[in-house]
This record gives structure tokens, sequence and C-alpha cells, in this order.
């Protein structure tokens, strides 16, 4: 099981919900963040204070899932987020110990599973 | 008014009349930012600003170009379908009273003024989330010369319209039906956005969208209560018309509303209100309060079905325009044939009351606007997207106009913001901004 981050931006989020749904990947949480990956910033001004802004808001998909699943979720972020441009964001895989399953109890591959699929 | 035209002259600017007429104007001038905010509460939070400042964009644009000519070309003279140029530049608009009324002439042109704003501001509807700002800028300028000048002189300014008998009490013809009808054209011609019939796209804040429908409904009272350009009988029959028509399209509104979805919706009630004030625009000093709020519930019917029926399409008319002012605004013209009343408005009766020309009158004025409406905005726009393109990239569109065109987000929160320039000294180790 592997936990799968994938930070993408905010106009490309319906784009990876499409993916993923296609990928049939449907557990996951978003949040949005705010970061800085290296992309250029933007130059703001309100009134007389012109601000460059140094942190863009990005979406945070967090979708833990059974092995067989982690490819087509990376495939997924990358196919919905990708633009091309500087500032598509990243994917970070990282290992899961354990994953329980609030209501039923359940842990491993059934609490990864979601009901219905 | 007057009966004997020759003796305008003798005519006497009337203190109580002009007192009214001053805050109708500063309440109609209102109406849109107030138009702003409904709008901007309907768009996704990234096009917050910009969709806002079309509104702020046509007080600027608007405003100029009616005092330079777009007031002349509406009402000076009698000519069929256009004014002269008597008064471009506002020349002879002065303290004198305004032929046929006893408001000098400054407030009459003020007042006429507030009217062409808005209903530039009211063609953004249609093309907000995709339209570049500069040629919003172009296009606001050359319709409210083109379009609304043309359709206020035929419906107030001695055009043909008037002549020929429509009755139009507050702008159902050069209001409504012209910035319906125009949203419409503009919505086909600047195309739709590049998500829309793809993806959800909703209304970021219900909250503005009721705030608002409220400021509006409140400016309407200057709106149609000022048209009139007196504290006269029909001025205070429109005021008080403009009270209960909205009242029941909001009744109806909810029925139809809990009908369809089991659910009375906040977004429906603000729509409901600018529908009611839509549809008694033209009728408020023609028809009896009864009457008013027959057709406050009446006019309900036909815009509601467009409303659900236009998102179906691939017409991508925005924020419904065409249904909440275009189709109120003839339903309301058409109601004026069939129930003005001689006794409330001492100047014309309806088909219901024995007059069945005054029927087709009003025909010919909601056949008549919404096709020269809808012909001249496609030309227009056509014309301009030939010169300069109308829209962005998908790109640009995807990040949104606020920082895109305008620099600035409306839910900023300076998380990370790096000062670049400001008046007061910053040393090194103080990089990151606080913005107010």
């Amino acid at each position: 099981m592997k936990l799968v981050i994938g930070i993408v931006r905010p106009e490309k989020a319906n784009d990876v919900l499409e993916a993923l749904y296609r990928a049939h990947v449907r557990g996951f949480s978003l949040s949005r963040v705010q970061g800085h990956g290296g992309e250029l910033d933007r130059v703001e001004t309100y009134r007389g204070t012109t601000v460059k802004m140094g942190l863009s808001d990005k979406v945070r998909f967090e979708i833990a899932v059974s092995d067989p699943f982690v490819q087509p979720a990376i495939d997924a972020l990358c196919e919905g987020g990708r633009t091309g441009e500087v500032g598509d964001g990243k994917i970070f895989v990282v290992p899961l110990e354990r994953v329980v399953r609030i209501r039923t109890g359940e842990t491993g591959h059934g609490a990864v599973t979601p009901v219905g699929s | 008014m007057t009966d004997v035209p020759s003796l305008a002259a003798a005519a006497q600017v009337n203190a109580g009349d002009t007192a009214w007429m001053l805050a109708a104007t500063a309440l109609v001038l209102m109406m849109t930012p107030a138009l702003g905010l409904f709008y901007a509460g309907l768009v996704r939070s990234k096009n917050t600003l910009n969709t806002f400042m079309m509104c702020i964009a046509a007080i600027a644009v608007a405003g100029v170009t009616w005092a330079l000519v777009g007031y002349s070309l509406a009402f000076d003279g009698d000519g069929d379908l256009i004014g002269g140029l008597g008064h471009a530049f506002l020349n002879d608009v002065t303290f004198e009273p305004r032929d046929g009324t006893t408001i000098p002439h400054l407030v009459f042109f003020a007042f006429q003024a507030t009217f062409c704003i808005i209903t530039t501001a009211l063609v953004s509807g249609a093309v907000v989330e995709r339209m570049r700002f500069g040629a919003f800028l172009v296009f606001a300028a050359l319709w409210s010369v083109l379009v609304y000048a043309v359709l206020a002189h035929w419906a107030f300014g001695g055009g043909w319209l008037i002549e020929g008998g429509t009755r139009d009490f507050a702008g159902g013809v050069p209001v409504e039906m012209g910035s319906g009808f125009s949203a419409l054209a503009a919505a086909l011609v600047v195309g739709a956005r590049k998500d829309y019939g793809r993806q959800a796209l909703l209304p970021h804040n219900a909250v503005y969208v009721l705030i608002g429908a409220g400021l509006l409904w409140f400016g309407w009272f200057g709106f149609n209560g000022g048209s009139g350009f007196s504290t006269g009988n029909s001025s205070v029959l429109a005021f008080t018309n403009t009270l209960l028509c909205p009242a029941c399209t909001l009744v109806v509104w909810f029925a139809l509303d809990l009908i369809r979805g089991r659910q009375v919706t906040a977004i429906g009630a603000a729509t409901a209100i600018i529908v009611g004030c839509v549809g008694i625009t033209p009728a408020g000093g023609y028809i009896s309060p009864g009457w008013a709020m027959v057709l406050g519930a009446l006019v309900a019917l036909p815009s509601y079905a467009v409303i659900v029926w236009r998102p179906r399409t691939r017409v991508d008319e925005t924020l419904d325009v065409l249904a909440a002012h275009g189709i109120a605004g003839f339903t309301g013209i058409l109601f004026i044939g069939f129930f003005a009343e001689m006794s409330w408005n001492g100047v014309a009766d309806g088909l219901f009351y024995g007059d069945a020309g005054q029927l087709g009158s009003q025909l010919v004025a909601a056949v008549a606007a919404p096709a020269y409406a809808f012909a001249m905005t496609y030309a227009l726009l056509k014309l301009i997207g030939a010169v300069t393109p109308l829209r962005g990239s998908d790109h640009e569109e995807a990040v949104g106009m606020d920082i895109i065109h305008h620099g600035e987000e409306a839910y900023a929160t300076g998380e990370g913001a790096i000062l670049v320039s400001t008046e007061t000294h910053v040393t090194e180790d103080r990089p990151v901004a606080q913005p107010v």
C-alpha cells in the first residue's frame, strides 16, 4: 500500500478528478494548500503596494491505494495535472504502514478499497 | 406633462420634483455597483474582481460617452430613428427645465445617464469569466451609443416607437429588452467559457447575490419612481408597484422552486427580485397596483422557464441576462397593452379596458427592440473581434480574469507576499509584507 500525494494547479483539479475517476481510483482527500516550487512569481499591486506573490495556490490530493493502483493514480495525476508550464506540481509516493477504516475496523487492503468498487 | 408644448417656456422648475429627482438619480447610480455585487457573487472566486469591474467600467465608459454624444442622440429632437447633435458635449444642458418636465435639464441628463450606465453594465453578464477587459471597454463605449442611445431615443426621446403610441414607463425597451437581447448576441459571438457544459461552474458567494439583489431593488424605487420626472401620480403609482410586483414574483418563484426541486433556493429568490423589478419597469406608471401584483406573478413564468432551459443549450449566456431582463421586459411591455388603465395613468387604456390599438403598439416595440439590440450587438462585437481578440487564451481563463487583467485577487491572504516597492524603506531582514 502506498500514499500517493499529488500537488497540482487548482485550475487542473477538475481534470485530475476526471482522470482518477476513469482510472477507477475512487477514494481520496483533497485540500487547498499554498506552496512554492520554482515557478515565476506573479506581481500584484494593491493601491501603492506592489508585492511579489511568493506562494501559489495549489490543490493537494492524498490517495491511499493498494499496490496495483499506484501507477494508475500517478498516471491520472500526471495526465490531468499537466500543462507543460513550470508550476504543474509534484507527486510524492510514500509507503503506508497501516490503514484502518473507522466504521468497520477493517485494516489493510480492505480499508483502502472504497465501498462498492 | 404639459399638454401644450408652446407653453413650455412658461414651465417652471418645481422644487419638490427636483428634490426627488436628485435623490432618484443617486438611487439609480447605486444600482450599478449593486449589480456588480450581484454578478460577482454569481461567478467563480477567481473572477470576482473582473466581474465587478465590468460594472464599474460601465460607469466610467458609458458615463463619458453619454455626456459626449449619447444623451444628445437619445434626447435631442424628434427624428424617427435617432436624435440630433444639439446637446452633444452637454451643449444647452443647463438649469432651464427640460421640455415636458419641471426639473432642470441637468438633472434630467444625469438621471438618464444612470440608465445608460446600468444598461451597459447589464450586458456584461453575458460575457463574464472570459471576455478580455480591454475589449469590453471598447465594446461598452460603442454599445452605449449605438444600441442604448438609439433605443432610448425610440422609446423616450421622440423616436418612432413613442410617436407610434408605445408606452414604456421606465425602460422596458432600451434597458431591459435592450440589454437582454444584446446579451444573447454577445454570448453567441464571444462564445462559451472553456469548461461550460463540462464542469459545474458555480456561484462562489450567494450572500453577495442576495445583498446585490436587495440593493438593486432599493435602487429600483428611484429607477421606476423617478421615471415620472415628478412627485406626481404616475411616479407614486410606479413607486408602489415596484414594491408589490417583485413581492409577487418572489412568491411564485418560491412555488416554482418547490415544484421543481422541493426546496426554495436563495439564488432563485435573488433572481426573482430582479425579474419582478424588470417586469414592472415598463408598466409601473400605467397599471393599477392590483394588476401590478398579477404581473409580478405572471412575469415569473417565462423567465423561470428560460432560466431552466438555457443551461441545457450550448449558449453560455452566463448570468441569464436574457431571461431576467430580456424576457421579463418583454412580458412587462406586452402587459401594458392588455391592462393599462386610463383611470390610473391618465393617458392610455389597454385591450382589457377597450383599446386594442395599444396592444398593437406594444407588440411593435416587443419585436423591434429585441431585433435591433440583437442585430446591432452581434455586428458590433464581430467588428471589434476583427480588430482585437475578444477573449484570452484557455490558460488565462483557467488562471482567472482577476490575476490576468487586474493583477489583484479578491481574496488575497498576503501569506508569502514579498514587498517589491513601497514608499518607506524596507530592510532585507523583513522581506515579507503584511498587506492591509
